[in-house]
């Protein structure tokens, strides 16, 4: 129990008890991994909508004159593209050109920018962002100041939409906008990690209990239902995003990651630039793949992975997909060997086990 | 909540054992399942695997987890349910029934008798 004591809680603790969610320590948060089971959760949120407790994620907020700069110098991706209001996913580097997080940068205003980040890396994105700082703005460690709500399935603008003062129904994905949610101020951002349509709603910790309870409310005719890390995890798998401390972390750069998209060469010098064209110029030795297994089993993040017998790469996640029905996963492999249709195997526990490399993402959402 | 049946015998691994003449049928409980998840990958051995007590005899896994399982008596294996590699959520639905892993031909039938009963299962789980 000492251990349990010293987790951090998101302000809707007492609420997952209620909710008799199974907690678990997620970086170093107590966190509702599931309430009822991670497939009925999956589903829920492919073919309905869910909510989710994302209050561990951290929040970045950088403002001032040169807000801009400092956020460009220290992200991939070119934040000058973005209007008030849009937001973009983006890569926070060390010079090495390997990742320190990935992020969702928003603008806010021409002096301000919303950056949310991962829970367990909140505190060293700040230090790392805060070290660059060499512009006329200011860097706030903001995220006690948030708790976060996350609403994803194909009924969530429905469901968001009788919550908000304003109408997001005409909110373009990866926009954001300030308005009240069930009374109180919220950051609506049409954002999300599931591979659904949905939205983040970002609120004052306080408010954080009404307005749960309002957005269950408000979806209880169109089969609302909470759900937990576990689905979420399911979820950003098929979809074929990232989860960082898997498929990215300090030893993988975006190219490798299959994320030269957030990577603008274009924009000007930011850190680990340099490093990003040696690597292009030297060509890109490892890339992420996308697998499924063809044989019985489950390749998971850590298995080692051979070509022709021997040793070429490893599982960064893998797992069963509720939505195929199949045994999938990602993992590393060199660059040359990376094309899809290759079989492969993966090892579990001792045994070869056969799979076959295929294009992600697993799961598109049908438009 | 399940009942756990007074004819089985159960171990702190959360098995179960369940003994006709010199043959052992094994198990995971309900409170085993229900820890676990949905359960969506079963791996059993092939008959004529020979088990002295506490061996792993195979794996049961979850959406998010890999758990060994083992084996609560000494024998060979003589048998493995064959329904669970394509219905293995059966696990979750009907754990002490339909969903038994393997049948273990006993090598000493008194052994079963140190595992625990139901009720002391039930107090260890603290249901």
């Amino acid at each position: 129990m000492s251990e349990a004591a010293a987790l951090k809680r998101t302000p809707l603790f007492d609420t997952h008890h209620a909710h008799k969610a199974r907690m678990v320590n997620f970086g170093g948060w107590e966190m509702p991994v599931q309430y009822r089971g991670i497939i009925e959760e999956h589903q829920e949120v492919r073919n309905a909508v869910g909510i989710f407790d994302v209050s561990h994620m951290g929040e970045i907020v950088v403002r001032g004159p040169e807000a801009l700069q400092l956020v460009n110098f220290v992200t991939t991706n070119n934040a000058a593209k973005l209007q008030s209001g849009q937001a973009h996913y983006s890569g926070l580097l060390y010079e090495t050109g390997c990742f320190v997080d990935d992020i969702l940068v928003h603008k806010v205003s021409e002096t301000e920018y919303f950056l949310c980040v991962n829970a367990s890396n909140q505190d060293k994105d700040f230090a790392h962002i805060t070290s660059h700082n060499r512009f006329d703005c200011e860097v706030e460690n903001a995220g006690p100041r948030y708790a976060q709500i996350a609403v994803q399935g194909p009924l969530s603008p429905k469901v968001v939409n009788r919550v908000t003062k304003d109408d997001i129904s005409l909110l373009r994905y990866y926009w954001f906008t300030e308005t009240e949610a069930a009374g109180f101020p919220a950051r609506v951002a049409h954002t999300g990690y599931t591979g659904e349509d949905g939205f983040e709603l970002y609120v004052a910790p306080k408010h954080a209990g009404p307005l749960w309870q309002a957005l269950l409310a408000a979806g209880a005719g169109s089969g609302i239902a909470p759900c937990g890390l576990g689905a979420r995890n399911t979820l950003r798998l098929e979809a074929g995003m990232a989860l960082y401390g898997h498929e990215i972390d300090a030893s993988i750069t975006p190219l490798e990651a299959g994320l030269a998209w957030i990577v603008k060469f274009d924009k000007g010098d930011f850190v680990g630039r340099a490093a990003l064209e040696a690597q292009r110029s030297a060509g890109v030795k490892r890339r992420l793949t996308g697998f499924e297994m063809t044989e019985r089993g489950i390749g998971r993040d850590g298995y080692e992975v051979r070509i022709d017998g021997e040793a070429a790469g490893w599982v960064t996640s893998g797992g069963p997909s509720p939505t195929l029905n199949k045994n999938i996963g990602l993992c590393y492999l060199p660059a040359a060997a990376a094309e899809s249709g290759r079989p492969i195997e993966i090892v579990i526990r001792d045994r070869p086990v056969a799979a076959v490399t295929v294009p992600t993402p697993f799961y598109k959402r049908p438009k | 909540m399940s009942t756990y049946p007074d004819n089985y015998r159960y171990t702190k691994e959360h098995e179960w054992v369940s003994v006709e003449g010199d043959t052992a049928t094994v198990g995971i409980t309900f409170h085993a399942q229900k820890e676990l998840g949905d359960i969506v990958y079963v791996d059993l051995p092939k008959p004529g695997l020979k088990l002295s007590p506490g061996d792993t005899f195979g794996s049961v896994e979850s959406v998010k987890a890999v758990s060994d399982i083992y084996s609560p008596v000494g024998g060979e294996i003589v048998g493995a349910n064959p329904a669970l590699a394509d219905a293995p959520d059966t696990l979750n639905s009907d754990p002490h029934g339909e969903a038994w892993l393997v049948k273990i031909r006993l090598a000493s039938p008194g052994e079963v008798d140190l595992l625990m009963s139901a009720e002391e299962y039930q107090a260890y789980i603290g249901s």
